[in-house]
């Protein structure tokens, strides 16, 4: 059969009409190319007015194909497509030649960018005949969803879902929910308290009808896809019967063990083997450290068991598997901090008084190791005088090229905590004041007032080789002030490294567990950076928070809710439909040779045993068509992306070589005979 | 047409994901590039079937671009390591055919490199034009023989199996 293509040229204004003759290129298009039935070029085809042209065309002239060159088709497909299926035609069936972005933007020459535009948009035409029509499948969607991580931002996402009636089951890895926030002590730029914005968000989860809370727990595997995610999670064995624990702490107070507490107060304080990671824990059970607890080292002491009121205590508990079904999943998987002794001549680890933000946030704090106090290493003296490093890990080629967002802020708030609680002089080392939001500029300008110095230059070196009179006995910090184009050395009691922002040392794995892909920096990808930032590739599978790249608590919260509301879409919508560009394999032409098995991330084809052929499940497919690539039968054909349509476009783009004809109607594929 | 107004015709294949992004990028931000580069839009650099160059050199191209994300950070996870291998495997048939190495390229560019990808391009057509025309599309077709050669392999290859008595 014959098709009726119908070709329309947009001017885009004067973006295409400037440098590309879009006249000509529509008279070349209906004069030259096979299959044309009619060519158009108009001001603004993506308008009311310029769809309307098509459907008119749809209706009057029976167009059975469309080809729309104008801009990219990230921009404009799905516009046109449904432009053309208001009309009755299958959205599949249109076609976009991104004359725009890969023409008239990018090319100098007008006859040159016109010839280019040409041969667009015969591989175009070329292509839409070959296109078939396709039909995405619908699915239902599980109104439950998986939040992986209680940080603010997980928190943040659960509770509006909770809300909004659907259920939600969040796994946690650590014991208790919270995530760093929970570490903080005050939160820039307001200085709200952390604990007493975070902790009744915290015992909401924990309360909350609709949130089942899974701490102490990872995720083991996810397989299925949207609408419908198997999950199973592993349950790290408490040696707490949680039905049976009241949360009253007696266990923690018998126990004799005391072990430096290396998570929640990043070695700066004391927990015991049987533990809460700090008194506001949600849930509030406790978890028996295996590995320091005195029983499970050597077969005696039991001391909780013996003082537990409800015998809550089990030494023979293992972990344990639950099986969820969930229709949406929200990642909130958040961040590791950079590990600051990689940068030697910053003397962390060395030297003792250099710490890092999060050990300078617990010491802030009134609830941790130090009670509030800012004190040096010894436990009691105050410093006079503190240097806050920025950038330590980011902004830096050898590391982390990119910025962490949130240091700026961190060491403008330290400052301000540090005047106020020990008088002491505070010296800010930054490459660039970024206090990008809402009133942080504003708290800029306070801390200026305030009498905190900023030294703007790059650090080369903290020690304690003092070399002038006044050095002796302090930390120097060695820095070229950029400003005043001169080296200092400023002798201080403290120095606090504002370490990078990190993805998680296990961020890879997790990934890919969920299919989700990562950047360079390791962050985990979303589907567009401006325009889709918390939905991933793989769709029902959402990121929020620092998982998806370094930011601050509302930025973090914002994108919780964001999530959130992308499932509750997706739940009151109840069906989702699947993109029908897929692979399929041809039963008859399979060898069952199983090349293309092991190439697919998704675990989408299957070996059929009986039929010895393989299978692909086009729910789990995502159409990248790697295995088309790989198929040395051509068994496999991936939908809107055969081999016929790709090769048509290619005889188009090639239009002023090979002619009209094409090449392929000269030499016919060789037919082999068996011998 | 002599050597010095050459203008070499080159395909492109690029991924949906990163590099046709970058070609996005690129128009949008107007950098200027050379015109010679096609291209064609798939979903990710590992459908890109070694044989798509082969036949778009036969077809009357001068040259071919592969592009994609950069490895690692592959919208579906791990599909451009299988680009990477097959385009190994590809450069070798090509260089066993005679063909230029620089008529193929094998370029990452993620969604925000357009400045790199329009600077790739540049510089692969400059060696294209350096290079000169492939001709192969016509080398090709007019040999007369060639239908016949491909006809006879089945029998020579069957002669060749024979173990002599």
């Amino acid at each position: 059969m014959t098709e009726k293509v119908g070709v329309y040229i947009c001017h885009c204004g004067t973006n295409i009409a400037g440098p590309v003759d879009v006249a000509e290129v529509a008279r070349w298009a209906k004069e030259n190319l096979k299959g044309v039935a009619l060519a158009r070029d108009y001001r603004f085809m993506c308008s009311s007015l310029g769809q309307e042209i098509i459907q008119e065309d749809i209706k009057n002239e029976g167009l059975t194909r469309v080809v729309v060159a104008a801009c990219s088709p990230h921009l404009h497909e799905k516009t046109f497509r449904s432009a053309c299926s208001k009309m009755g035609l299958n959205p599949y069936l249109t076609q976009m030649a991104s004359i725009r972005e890969q023409v008239s933007w990018v090319t100098e020459d007008r006859a040159a960018a016109t010839e280019k535009a040409k041969m667009m948009v015969a591989g175009a035409v070329r292509r839409v005949q070959l296109q078939v029509e396709l039909q995405p499948t619908e699915v239902p969607v599980n109104p439950n969803t998986l939040v992986v991580g209680g940080g603010i931002a997980g928190i943040q996402a659960s509770l509006e879902l909770a809300d909004a009636g659907y259920h939600v089951f969040m796994v946690e890895r650590e014991p208790s929910i919270g995530g760093h926030m929970a570490q903080f002590d005050k939160t820039f730029p307001t200085l709200d308290c952390a604990a007493c914005i975070l902790t009744p968000k915290m015992s909401d989860v924990g309360l909350h009808e609709n949130i089942e809370l899974l701490s102490y727990a990872e995720v083991e595997s996810v397989s299925g896809y949207v609408g419908s995610f198997d999950v199973r999670v592993r349950k790290k064995a408490r040696y707490i019967i949680e039905d049976a624990c009241t949360g009253c702490g007696i266990c923690i107070e018998k126990c004799p063990k005391k072990v430096v507490d290396e998570v929640f107060e990043v070695g700066l304080g004391y927990r015991k083997a049987v533990y809460r990671p700090f008194p506001q824990a949600v849930p509030k059970f406790p978890v028996i450290d295996k590995e320091t607890c005195i029983y499970f080292e050597r077969g005696t002491c039991k001391a909780c068991e013996k003082f537990c009121p409800t015998e809550a205590i089990d030494f023979e508990q293992t972990d344990s598997y639950v099986d969820l079904n969930v229709g949406n999943i929200i990642m909130a998987t958040g961040y590791d901090l950079f590990d600051c002794t990689k940068i030697p001549q910053y003397g962390y680890g060395r030297l003792a008084n250099v710490f890092t933000n999060l050990e300078f946030e617990r010491l802030c704090n009134a609830a941790g190791p130090t009670e509030g106090r800012i004190v040096l290493r010894d436990g009691v003296t105050e410093p006079k005088s503190i240097g806050i490093i920025h950038c330590v890990g980011s902004r830096d080629k050898n590391y982390h090229p990119y910025c962490s967002a949130v240091c700026c802020m961190s060491a403008l708030k330290f400052g301000h905590l540090a005047m106020e609680k020990t008088g002491a002089e505070v010296y800010s080392f930054y490459i660039d004041m970024r206090p990008l939001h809402k009133n942080y500029e504003e708290f800029y300008d306070r801390l200026l007032q305030e009498g905190m110095h900023f030294i703007r230059g790059r650090v080369a070196e903290v020690t304690d080789a003092a070399r002038l009179p006044g050095e002796e006995g302090k930390i120097i910090i060695q820095a070229e002030d950029t400003l005043i184009g001169k080296q200092r050395r400023i002798p201080v009691d403290m120095v606090v490294l504002l370490g990078a922002l990190q993805p998680r040392f296990d961020a890879k794995e997790t990934g890919l567990k969920f299919g989700v892909s990562a950047g360079l920096d390791g962050w985990f990808t979303e589907r567009h950076p401006k325009l889709d930032p918390v939905a991933t590739m793989t769709d029902g599978v959402f990121i929020a928070g620092t998982c998806q790249g370094p930011k601050d608590i509302p930025d973090s919260v914002t994108q919780g809710a964001a999530a959130a509301a992308r499932v509750q879409g997706m739940i009151a919508k109840g069906t989702v439909l699947i993109e029908p560009i897929v692979a399929s394999i041809e039963e008859a032409r399979c060898s069952g040779c199983r090349i293309c098995n092991n190439l697919c991330p998704f675990n989408a084809i299957e070996y059929l045993e009986d039929k010895e052929v393989s299978y692909i499940n086009a729910a789990l497919c995502k159409g990248c068509g790697t295995c088309v690539a790989a198929c040395p039968a051509q068994a496999i054909s991936g939908a809107h992306f055969t081999n016929d349509q790709i090769f048509a476009e290619m005889e188009g783009l090639l239009y002023d070589v090979i002619g009209s004809n094409g090449a392929t109607a000269k030499s016919p594929q060789p037919v082999l005979e068996p011998a | 047409m002599t050597e010095s107004d050459f203008e070499p015709k080159i395909v492109g294949f690029l991924c949906n994901w990163c590099s046709y992004r970058a070609a996005d990028l690129a128009g949008t931000a107007r950098m200027k590039y050379e015109p010679n580069v096609r291209i064609i839009r798939v979903m990710c650099s590992g459908r890109v079937d070694p044989t798509f160059v082969l036949k778009a050199l036969s077809l009357g191209a001068d040259g071919v671009m592969l592009a994609g994300c950069h490895p690692g950070e592959c919208h579906y996870i791990e599909q451009n390591y299988k680009t990477i291998r097959r385009f190994k495997m590809l450069k070798h048939t090509l260089r066993a055919l005679g063909i230029e190495e620089e008529r193929v390229r094998l370029q990452w560019a993620s969604a925000g490199e357009g400045a790199l990808l329009a600077s790739a391009i540049n510089e692969m057509v400059d060696q294209v034009r350096k290079l000169g025309p492939l001709h192969w599309s016509g080398n090709w077709m007019d040999d007369e023989g060639a239908q016949e050669a491909i006809q006879a392999l089945p029998s020579e290859h069957a002669e060749a199996m024979e173990v002599p008595a």
